[in-house]
């Protein structure tokens, strides 16, 4: 499973020869530990709106170290750029300048957050192409920068401010460890709800969560993750991977529930189990995944339908579920996939479930938010898994280096990461969407 | 609505078992203890019990090497629960789980502790090889010689044949006569035909098929070494197939050999665990409660000499068990006879119905009576499943207190026979 070209790219010659040949230079990505600081260096703040200051002093509150227009000498763990005031094409020029200079000055493992508001039909246009534009600016900055260093977005809906949070939660995820393979990408907030974690280490503390597909691979990572960040973890899988079902709930303290989630009544024993076992149901991740890849010329019925019944019409039924039993403020995360947003040779069935998963998603979020909840959906890139250990050399090199800006595949710990943060509390304004954790793959938007 | 003068009352609330898998097959390589931990462990994450201090854990296997002299504390220190979780082995042949969960559920009855985990494995594919009787002796003097003459001597004592390893044996010491040769002795007595046994096996299989069919077991079972179902299970098993083995017990009776490897349990490994507890600790805890484990009985026949057959000491037990409780044998949902051998379930049985038996060796006015069939181990019991003997009593109790609970209400009978003419029987109680 070990990226051999990452090991041997970051060591003393292997750097000094990747260099020279100029083969790409992945680095070992900035992640999250407890106790670390937020960023690796001081934060530049550009943008000259209200919101701009608020940003400002928002960071120091965070006990972060803040610049505004000129990093100095400062060496940079981040720059946030503050937009949401710009009303026709022009006005990106000067911040697109001022963080320019600053650019040579940001840490590896750095940070670039846009901050801005989105296009909408409803706009003006120069309006609309204004804000529009912010998503080509982030996204070209971020496949220039180097080092381990992401670009991401946040767009927060008209009326809603630096104090709704989710604006708060959704920029401390992408300053942090936590966001470090997700890059290019935007969080779309929309609601005011949510509450901020009393400990930023502890975001789940007190709550209740199901994984299915907890075994092995992402699953067993989400349900590490989300023990690490407080939930108590209800590991679910099929009866028969028990057994490593069994060490991954002992792993964490959690219970073992050995179940097909393609059952009539999976939601029903979920629901059983979280409440009669733990006295609560907060969290629910979708999880749960089969690849059964053929060219659709090869295509048979057990091959789609399998994947369709395990990957998609599973997460409807017991969403449903969830949604009979009324379950107040309960949050899910569905596992959807780059392969269902850029489709994949070989995947119309995989493809197809998890673009579905993204449509589910989308259409659930107005049932669930009116209980106080919500869900949105992941869709991980290249992620270096036992699966993924079982590509063939030549397309699992190009999945991991050619193709994404981080020029390495993902850890099912960054999934996970993800994860965590849109099932928690500083997520409540997120609905409906799905985040990609992909490293900048080139496949897809 | 038990009568038997419990202070307070014992409850299942969830067991855990590895599939049964048979012998020289998918767990070689798997020791006892490895075997016991991983059921232990399964039984864990079911129930949450990470770092829990539990009252106690018994458990034993049959063949047992001697390194394994605490086989149950050296499993639990290798589980997630908390090492100071005190632990002891418990001995009774094929009856070793049901005596561990039976004097666990004492304990707690007694208010002495408040949760336990009984149950029991058994491997053949890593028994015991000894050293033999003269080997061994040999080997102790030396130990104990001072001299060089001495030494000298103990070494001179060795001879050859000492050297030839002594397998584990499952024949009578008393006797000589293995467990099936007994059996098959009591078989003829009491006329159990070849087509009863057939169909009792043929009952056996499909019962466990359909109980894997439906899910029952996916709260009951862990995986293990690549096995997630008994591999003994013929879900096409059938009475005109079995007819077709040859006997394996009692050749001596020629035409009237009855007994085969379809109608006898295979040499098998594997392990089970239940969790029981205080109703308090369950509430405690917010776990479930499948039964209440309400009673049970030992008993032992002199099979020695001849007076009775080895494994009829369950139809001895089970008419004190009944009167205790102020039961018939009629009261019951539900009826778990052990399938050491069809033809034990059969003979067991048809002793209940046979008025001399029941007056001249029970003592009883009255037969016992027939029990409805349809209720016997209706989700397949050691025929289909396999038999690691000390594992068997954690399969049964686990399984049987799931049915009640599904049921919601009613009663089931337990009843394991042993080696050395013992038996445990025991009663269950839906919650």
């Amino acid at each position: 499973m070990a990226d051999q070209y990452l090991n041997f790219a970051t060591s003393g010659f292997g750097k000094t020869l990747t260099k020279q040949l100029g083969l790409p230079a992945p680095v070992t990505l900035r992640r999250y530990r407890e106790g670390a600081a937020l960023v690796p260096g001081a934060i530049l703040v550009v943008g000259t709106s209200a919101l701009a200051a608020e940003v400002g002093e928002l960071l120091l509150a965070w006990g972060q170290e803040v610049r505004t227009h000129d990093a100095g000498n400062a060496t940079l763990g981040a720059i946030v750029a503050v937009l949401d005031e710009v009303r026709a094409p022009g006005d990106l020029s000067a911040p697109a300048l001022t963080m320019a200079p600053a650019l040579r000055k940001l840490a590896p493992g750095g940070r670039v957050v846009t901050i801005s508001r989105p296009a909408s039909d409803d706009d003006a246009p120069a309006l609309a192409a204004a804000r529009q534009g912010v998503t080509g600016l982030l996204r070209s900055l971020a496949h220039e920068l180097r080092g381990g260093a992401t670009g991401n977005g946040i767009e927060l809906a008209d009326g809603i401010g630096l104090d709704a949070p989710s604006a708060q939660g959704a920029l401390r995820f992408l300053l942090s460890g936590r966001s470090a393979y997700v890059d290019g990408q935007f969080i779309r907030v929309d609601g005011a709800g949510g509450a901020l974690p009393a400990d930023a280490d502890r975001p789940l503390a007190g709550k209740v969560a199901v994984v299915t597909g907890a075994a092995r691979g992402i699953g067993a990572a989400i349900t590490r993750v989300l023990h690490r960040d407080g939930a108590t973890v209800v590991a679910v899988d099929v009866p028969a991977a028990g057994d490593a079902l069994a060490k991954v709930a002992n792993e964490v303290g959690g219970t073992a529930l050995q179940l097909d989630v393609t059952a009539r009544d999976a939601g029903t024993k979920i629901i059983e189990h979280a409440t009669g076992r733990h006295g609560a149901l907060d969290i629910v991740i979708h999880n749960a995944g089969i690849t059964r890849d053929k060219l659709l010329v090869n295509m048979d019925a057990a091959k789609w339908d399998s994947v369709m019944a395990v990957n998609l019409e599973s997460q409807l039924r017991m969403n449903e579920a969830f949604l009979a039993a009324g379950l107040p403020g309960l949050r899910l995360v569905s596992l959807a996939s780059t392969s269902g947003i850029a489709g994949n040779r070989g995947q119309t069935n995989y493809g197809a479930s998890k673009a579905g998963v993204i449509g589910m998603v989308g259409a659930s979020a107005r049932a669930f938010g009116a209980l106080g909840g919500g869900i949105n959906a992941v869709a991980p890139g290249f992620i270096e898994t036992e699966m993924t250990a079982k590509i063939p050399f030549g397309t699992r090199a190009a999945g991991r280096l050619i193709l994404p800006s981080l020029q390495q595949g993902g850890l099912p710990l960054d999934v996970a990461e993800a994860i965590s943060f849109l099932a928690s509390d500083a997520a409540g304004g997120i609905n409906g969407r799905t985040l990609r954790v992909c490293g900048q793959s080139l496949i897809g938007a | 609505m038990a009568s038997s003068p419990s202070p307070r009352r014992a409850v299942i609330i969830g067991g855990n078992r590895l599939p049964f898998a048979r012998a020289n097959g998918a767990y070689v390589g798997a020791s006892n203890q490895d075997m016991l931990t991983a059921a232990l462990d399964g039984l864990v994450a079911r129930f949450g019990l990470q770092g829990e201090r539990l009252g106690a854990v018994a458990a034993g296997a049959v063949l047992k090497h001697s390194r394994d002299f605490n086989l149950s504390r050296e499993s639990v220190l290798g589980t997630a629960l908390d090492p100071s979780t005190p632990a002891y082995d418990v001995q009774m042949a094929c009856a070793t789980g049901l005596e561990a969960i039976g004097s666990l559920a004492d304990k707690i009855k007694l208010g002495q502790i408040e949760s336990g985990i009984g149950g029991g494995v058994d491997t053949i594919s890593d028994a015991p090889i000894a050293l033999s009787d003269g080997a061994r002796a040999g080997m102790l003097a030396l130990g104990r010689a001072r001299s060089l003459k001495d030494r000298m001597a103990a070494v001179a004592s060795l001879r050859p044949r000492d050297l030839a390893p002594s397998a584990p044996g499952t024949n009578e010491p008393r006797t000589g006569l293995s467990m099936g040769e007994h059996q098959a002795l009591t078989t003829q007595r009491w006329g159990i035909t070849r087509e009863a046994q057939d169909e009792l096996a043929a009952a056996s299989h499909r019962n466990l098929a359909a109980a894997y069919d439906r899910g029952f077991f996916d709260d009951l079972l862990t995986p293990y070494r690549g096995l997630s179902k008994d591999n003994n299970l013929r879900a096409d098993s059938t009475v005109d197939k079995l007819a077709k083995l040859k006997p394996a017990f009692g050749k001596h009776l020629g035409d009237e050999a009855s007994m085969t490897a379809g109608n006898s349990t295979p040499l098998t490994d594997g392990a089970s665990a239940v969790l029981l507890g205080s109703e308090a600790f369950a509430a405690e805890h917010s776990l479930p409660v499948l039964a209440d484990f309400v009673d049970y009985e030992l008993g032992a026949v002199d099979f020695v000499s001849g007076e009775e057959g080895l494994l009829m000491a369950p139809a001895y037990a089970v008419p004190r068990l009944l009167a205790r409780n102020g039961l018939s044998l009629q009261d019951f949902d539900f009826y778990e006879i052990h399938e050491a051998f069809a033809g034990t379930v059969l003979s067991t049985l048809k002793a209940w119905e046979d008025p001399e038996f029941c007056s001249e060796r029970l003592g009883l006015d009255a037969p016992l009576g027939s029990i409805d069939r349809s209720k016997l181990n209706v989700a397949g019991s050691s025929l289909a499943a396999g038999h690691p003997f000390a594992a068997t009593g954690g399969r049964i109790v686990a399984t049987l207190a799931k049915l009640l609970h599904e049921k919601g209400s009613g009663r089931g009978l337990i009843s394991v026979c042993a080696a050395g003419g013992q038996g445990v029987v025991a009663i269950l109680e839906a919650r």
